[in-house]
């Protein structure tokens, strides 16, 4: 365990413009101390702010500056007490400089480490790089991080920074964001960096690696591609499923004083004879079997040991062949990474050669590997080219198991060419699909891929640390509802359903589902409601509803909008299907919490949250045809803010695009379609 | 909570219904009687002449060892299947009807039409030896009498194949014979009546649901002409009629060298409702295609009686000692206390989403990369018992897929795990008339950042400095691929050597065969085909054009220092090596003292000599006294 052990410190950007991504922001870093409090509770954790009001760091007081970055935590030991106080991260009110942030990040990790625990230090950077860092005093910013950065290289410190962009970020100067974004490309040339850029919620939450495991590899050697020439080889796991964690079984027969009980509870197995009930045979008694047709085989395990297949160890090539005849469902298992030698260059250079010439001729190869001495099987898999242009990172094969004859099971389906006219799609239903398809894009060209495996997070796992947490400080917890942001990965975006309304209405019209008669018990669960052109008649019906409103599955019952979590309590209660008060009671409570938050508001700090709200509630409203509801009370809303001087809040409002809810998103709604409109300014 | 739907709490049971009726058609299980002509003429020798002092063949050994080979598989490929082995125009009968000339073969403890045992294969393999002294040989058909041995033998295989119902069940007759024209000797009156009957006999089966096949078996100068008489008999018309004699030969060697390989029935293993958009769900069967096969699970046996053993599960608490029922609750270490969950919260925290499938979206499939992979694909295809129309809107999205090059990614809310999942459409592909691959999705399951390692990244060169692959050697490289090409490489062209070895060995001690049959590793590469020049000349240009001219000696002395561990271990050996010198090993082992050695001193042997160290101290002696060869 100890080999693995790290000195990380958390850099996290507090300032105005990070408030939104609060919520996210600690959960993932929870999520992270939490799963090293499990799995690495030796590492050592330091957490930084920067954005502050106040400055208290070690720097300062030595030679002076460094305002705004506070010091939350020291490098200490994970605990309970780092956890607890990432869940309530102060609020800054500054523009951070998070270059300030790294100089005070690493002088903490160099005062307590020095040239020690080399590639174990890590600095996690976590900003929006929205603010301009301060200029140097000596020579030009980008040569003020050149040094910091071989400064750190020096120390064998590796750095993460996430930066987040797109919809994470508000407006902010562009030419700001460039010159950080180039600076912070300084720090990947110079050291061990990983620069990330985040832009919706849901990756800023898979960003973060929050486990730290160390590879190990699979196979080290020569992957021949014949007797003459083999290439020195290093394979590792890519892919890895971080199952569930395997609780243990709980025995409460221990006295409750017992300080030292382990309360586990051992599993024992037994075998008896099958005449004889009473009569147990010891593990030397016993033989292995295998079945032969209606008999088994007996067989004991140093014969079975003797006459087994034994491959020799390696890692042969078969041959290369057209990456055609290799199709993507037939990869059996988890991925391995073929990387070359990294000291060895001819070996980098041979795979790189051979990786390119691959990937131009659209070709694979076909292995035949052996990972392990005393391994009894061979595994056969295909080679696919794994071409980097970037630099620093060298050219590798992803390497994916391929079935065995044996392993296929040739089961036989009607062709779609000669089915039942009734199934054929007609040129126009075809049409409709095909839009569908185009409309409902994830990965629009020039935007950032939605829900890339990589940085979408387990929501279980993320759930069950969260409820560990929450059982931690009161054993009677109850399971947490599914994470607001995660839980948009389970359902379809409800605005990219809005925005493509016609063209899903042209498709559902396009195509029409009945009741099977060949299939006489009714289909309950087919029996949605038919959303044509009059969603009036929806109302109640809420399962029917595309949004992330769909019931929570949760056990909890919220009853009222809390101040921490008052958009996630109002989908809970507006999705309580026990009665409909509950969707009257969301609504009225969530009007309350927004003029509270509006008022009770400092320099506009609860802004964001108090549209975090609005956007729930506007959505809620949409969702139960209630728009009436939502834009008399943003009518009032305006009013209210005049009255009181918050003129700021209807701008904020207006420039994040807020708007009516229109007649096309509702029937029911005014036939106005306008932004709320700009007030002039009284000085 | 959520409503109790009546229907749902029903639908389990419904389901298993449903599954049986979906398999009507496609039976789970084959009753085959194998009926083996045993008249002289099947003893005559197949080529007269003696060409290269090669055995001579009967057409009996041949039918014979083609039916041994498909039993050996047979028992481990569908060991429900049901056989018997029936042979005609014998001197002994033995059948149920108590008719002449038909002999069915059987071992004791056996129905007639039963499971393949290992002593029915064992017994089979012999036959040749004992068939005269126990069966014998003998016309049986003889005008004189009106007896007709072929008549006798299809009427006790339908009586056989009586057993259980045609819709659950597939009925075949296999008849091995060397005569076209099994009546030809007759005067025509009898003959036409003997045919007239025969035929009868044979259509009234077939009616039955008994299928008849038929192996033909042909002499060099004698080619079987099917027409003579057998193909009125198994029913053969048109086209089938031409093609059926290549085809015969054929089924034969399939027959023979059949892949031992365990068949799975066609079965739905989940029933998903797709959620494809607002108020349109479809329903979708869902079936694995492809897994990894495992040899048969363990049995543990008394060693002393072969009985098996029932195993017993018993919970003891770890702190009393008491025992105790199965827990329901679990914990979790945390922050120094014992963080408590019942089963049913565990549960719940797995529950994220309400359906089974949603659709999210849709990407292209370029966004699939080759490392988004962690387990073997499910196969999708519409269910007959859907939405009428849904079967449409799968078609159309399918087609749509394919056309756009886009895959549909869409949220799986299984109770194990609930994951991302990508639907790939996949074309029909047919192939020599077979369908290789079958219309329909499969859906890949999608893993989470935290199980993607960034391995790359470790491996990242800060200077930046990476050496890549010039424009030439990509070219050296290009022909070098061209070169090793696999033309025809299918997947799954390989059987698994360990499986087959595994099949092998336990068919070697259920029969006690003497030696296990030596297994050819289809897997190696082809060493013949890496040899030709072509090959060679484009390997030697692609090493020159990266190593220059010195590959050998590069590869000699690996560049950079060699790891730690290596060092250590190289240490170790070396240390062992010189230790292993100060004993007499052989003295040691011959007096029998290896035992009096410590393990660390047993470790230089084995270090030493490059064996594995793990293990017992028996099994270090044991080691050492293998590897002595004592």
């Amino acid at each position: 365990m100890a080999r693995n052990k790290e000195a990380l410190v958390l850099l996290l950007d507090v300032g105005p413009s990070m408030h939104s991504v609060f919520p996210q922001l600690h959960k993932l870093c929870s999520m992270l101390m939490q799963k090293k409090l499990i799995y690495t509770k030796f590492d050592k954790v330091g957490i930084v702010l920067f954005g502050t009001e106040e400055t208290r760091n070690n720097l300062t007081t030595e030679v002076g500056g460094y305002e705004h970055v506070a010091v939350l935590k020291n490098i200490k030991v994970v605990d309970g007490d780092i956890v607890e106080a990432l869940q309530e991260l102060p609020r800054g009110t500054k523009n951070g400089d998070f270059l300030d942030a790294v100089i005070v990040g690493m002088d903490m990790l160099i005062k307590r480490f020095r040239k020690t625990k080399k590639g174990k230090k890590r600095l996690c950077l976590i900003t929006n790089a929205q603010c301009p860092i301060k200029d140097s005093v000596e020579g030009t910013k980008e040569e003020q991080v050149t040094t910091i950065a071989k400064q750190m290289a020096v120390y064998g410190m590796r750095m993460e920074s996430i930066i987040l962009r797109g919809k994470l970020t508000q407006d902010a100067n562009k030419r700001v964001m460039d010159e950080n974004d180039r600076l912070l490309r300084i720090f990947s040339k110079e050291m061990s960096t990983k620069l990330l850029y985040v832009e919706d919620p849901v990756s800023l939450f898979g960003a973060l690696k929050t486990r730290n495991v160390a590879p190990c590899s699979l196979f080290r050697g020569d992957l021949e591609l014949c007797p003459e020439l083999r290439i020195e080889v290093m394979v590792y796991k890519k892919t890895m499923e971080e199952k569930f964690p395997t609780l243990k079984k709980y025995s409460d027969k221990a006295p409750p004083n017992d300080k030292y009980a382990t309360h586990e509870v051992k599993v024992d197995y037994v075998y008896k004879s099958s005449e004889d009930n009473d009569k147990v045979v010891l593990p030397d008694q016993r033989i292995q079997g295998y079945r032969y047709g209606p008999h088994i085989v007996p067989i004991s395990a140093a014969e079975w040991d003797a006459v087994k297949f034994k491959p020799e160890k390696g890692v042969k090539l078969l041959g290369f062949t057209d990456s055609s005849n290799v199709l993507r469902h037939q990869y059996m298992k988890d991925v391995n990474i073929f990387i070359a030698e990294p000291r060895n260059t001819k070996a980098v250079l041979s795979v790189s050669a051979l990786a390119r010439a691959m990937k131009d001729t659209n070709k694979v190869a076909i292995l035949r590997c052996v990972w392990r001495r005393g391994q009894r099987n061979v595994v056969i898999g295909v080679l696919t080219p794994n071409v980097t242009d970037r630099a620093d990172i060298p050219d590798s094969f992803y390497f994916n198991v391929l079935p065995f004859a044996e392993d296929v099971r040739e089961f036989q389906f009607p062709s779609f060419t000669n089915i039942p006219p009734s199934w054929q799609p007609n040129e126009q239903q075809l049409e409709a699909a095909s839009n569908f398809i185009k409309m409902l894009d994830l990965a629009p060209e020039g935007n950032e891929e939605v829900l890339l495996p990589d940085f979408t997070p387990n929501p279980v796992l993320e759930r069950f640390y969260r409820y560990l947490e929450l059982k931690s400080k009161n054993q009677d917890a109850a399971v947490p509802p599914l994470d607001h942001t995660l839980k948009k990965m389970t359902e379809p975006d409800v605005d990219l359903l809005l925005q493509n309304k016609s063209v899903i209405d042209s498709f559902r019209r396009s195509f029409e589902l009945k009741e099977n008669p060949r299939h006489k018990k009714s289909r309950r669960l087919l029996r949605e409601r038919r959303t044509d052109s009059n969603e009036e008649e929806g109302k109640g019906d809420i399962t029917a509803h595309p949004a992330n409103l769909i019931e929570y599955t949760s056990a909890i019952k919220v009853e009222n909008i809390e101040d921490p979590t008052p958009a996630e309590d109002f989908e809970a209660m507006f999705s309580r299907r026990d009665s409909p008060d509950w969707i009257v009671k969301a609504i009225k409570d969530m009007k309350n919490k927004i003029f509270d938050l509006v008022e009770n508001s400092h320099e506009g700090d609860n802004y964001p949250k108090a549209l975090e709200c609005l956007v729930v509630l506007r959505k809620g409203c949409i969702l139960e045809q209630e728009p009436k509801q939502f834009n008399d009370f943003l009518r009032h809303l305006r009013n209210f803010c005049r009255q009181k001087n918050l003129r700021s809040f209807c701008q904020y409002l207006s420039s994040k695009g807020l708007t009516w809810i229109s007649n096309r998103e509702a029937v029911d709604s005014e036939a106005r379609n306008f932004v709320v409109k700009h007030e002039p300014k009284v000085e | 909570m959520m409503d109790l739907d009546a229907d749902d709490i029903f639908r389990d049971d419904d389901d298993d219904i449903q599954n049986q009726l979906s398999l009507e058609n496609e039976t789970s299980k084959e009753y085959v009687v194998y009926l083996v002509d045993a008249s002289p003429k099947m003893f005559t020798t197949t080529s007269p002449s003696e060409e290269e002092g090669k055995m001579d063949e009967t057409h009996f050994h041949i039918a014979i060892s083609c039916i041994s080979h498909s039993l050996k598989s047979q028992i481990i490929n569908r060991s429900y299947d049901e056989i018997a082995i029936c042979f005609y125009n014998t001197r002994e009968k033995k059948n149920i009807q108590d008719l002449n000339g038909v002999f069915v073969f059987n071992v004791a403890e056996r129905e007639f039409l039963d499971r393949p045992n290992a002593r029915l294969i064992k017994e089979f393999d012999s036959i040749e030896d004992t068939f005269s002294n126990n069966i014998g040989s003998k016309q049986g058909i003889v005008s004189a009498t009106r007896e007709n041995s072929l008549y006798n033998a299809i009427w006790v295989a339908q009586a056989l194949l009586r057993k259980g119902s045609a819709k659950t069940v597939d009925k075949r007759m296999l008849l091995f014979t060397n005569e076209d024209d099994p009546f030809g000797s007759m005067n025509w009156a009898i003959k036409s009546d003997m045919t007239r009957t025969t035929l009868q006999r044979a259509k009234d089966a077939r009616d039955l649901g008994i299928s008849m096949e038929l192996l033909p078996l042909s002499c060099a100068d004698e080619v079987f002409n099917v027409s003579q008489f057998y193909a009125d008999l198994i029913g053969l018309e048109g086209d089938d009629l031409v093609d059926f004699m290549p085809s015969a030969g054929n089924k034969l060697e399939d027959m023979k060298d059949q892949l031992r390989k365990r068949m799975f029935a066609k079965r739905i293993v989940k029933r998903i409702k797709f959620t494809i958009a607002n108020g349109i769900s479809i329903d979708l069967n869902s079936y694995a295609l492809i897994r990894p096969t495992v040899p048969g699970a363990i049995t543990w046996l008394d060693s002393v009686t072969n009985r098996p053993l029932k195993s017993e599960r018993t919970f003891i608490c770890a702190d009393t000692g008491a025992l105790v029922e199965e827990s329901s609750r679990r914990f979790h270490p945390y922050k120094n206390q014992n963080i408590t969950f019942s089963v049913k919260e565990l549960i719940e925290i797995k529950r994220v989403s309400t359906g089974h499938l949603h659709l999210l979206g849709f990407k292209p499939l370029n966004c699939l990369r080759d490392y988004h992979n962690l387990k073997p694909s499910t196969f999708l295809y519409p269910s007959y018992e859907g939405m009428d129309g849904s079967e449409c809107i799968f078609v159309a999205l399918h087609r749509s897929m394919i056309q756009l090059n886009r895959f549909a990614l869409a949220f799986y809310g299984s109770s194990t795990r609930p994951q991302l999942v990508a639907l790939v459409a996949q074309d029909e592909v047919i192939q020599s008339g077979g369908q290789i691959e079958p219309p329909g999705m499969h859906m890949i399951y999608l893993p989470y950042s935290d199980d993607i390692r960034r391995i790359e990244e470790r491996f990242s060169d800060s200077s930046g400095m990476v050496p890549k692959a010039s424009d030439d050697q990509i070219k050296k490289a290009a022909d070098l691929i061209k070169r090793i090409d696999l033309k025809d490489f299918s997947v799954c062209q390989f059987a698994n050597p360990a499986l087959q070895r595994h099949y092998a060995v336990l068919q070697a001690l259920a029969l006690e065969e003497d030696e296990i049959p030596e297994m050819k590793d289809e897997t190696l590469p082809d060493e013949e085909g890496l040899a030709r020049p072509g090959v060679v000349r484009a390997i030697e240009e692609f090493k020159t054009s990266i190593y220059g001219g010195n590959y050998d000696e590069e590869s000699e002395q690996p560049t950079g220092k060699p790891s730690e561990t290596t060092r250590k271990r190289k240490a170790i050996a070396e240390f062992a090596t010189k230790e292993c010198e100060n004993y007499e090993w052989g003295d040691l082992a011959d007096t029998g003292k290896l035992k009096d050695l410590t393990v660390v001193e047993l470790k230089y042997y084995l270090a030493a000599h490059d064996l594995p160290v793990s293990g017992k101290k028996e099994a270090l002696i044991s080691r050492i006294l293998t590897h002595m060869g004592k």
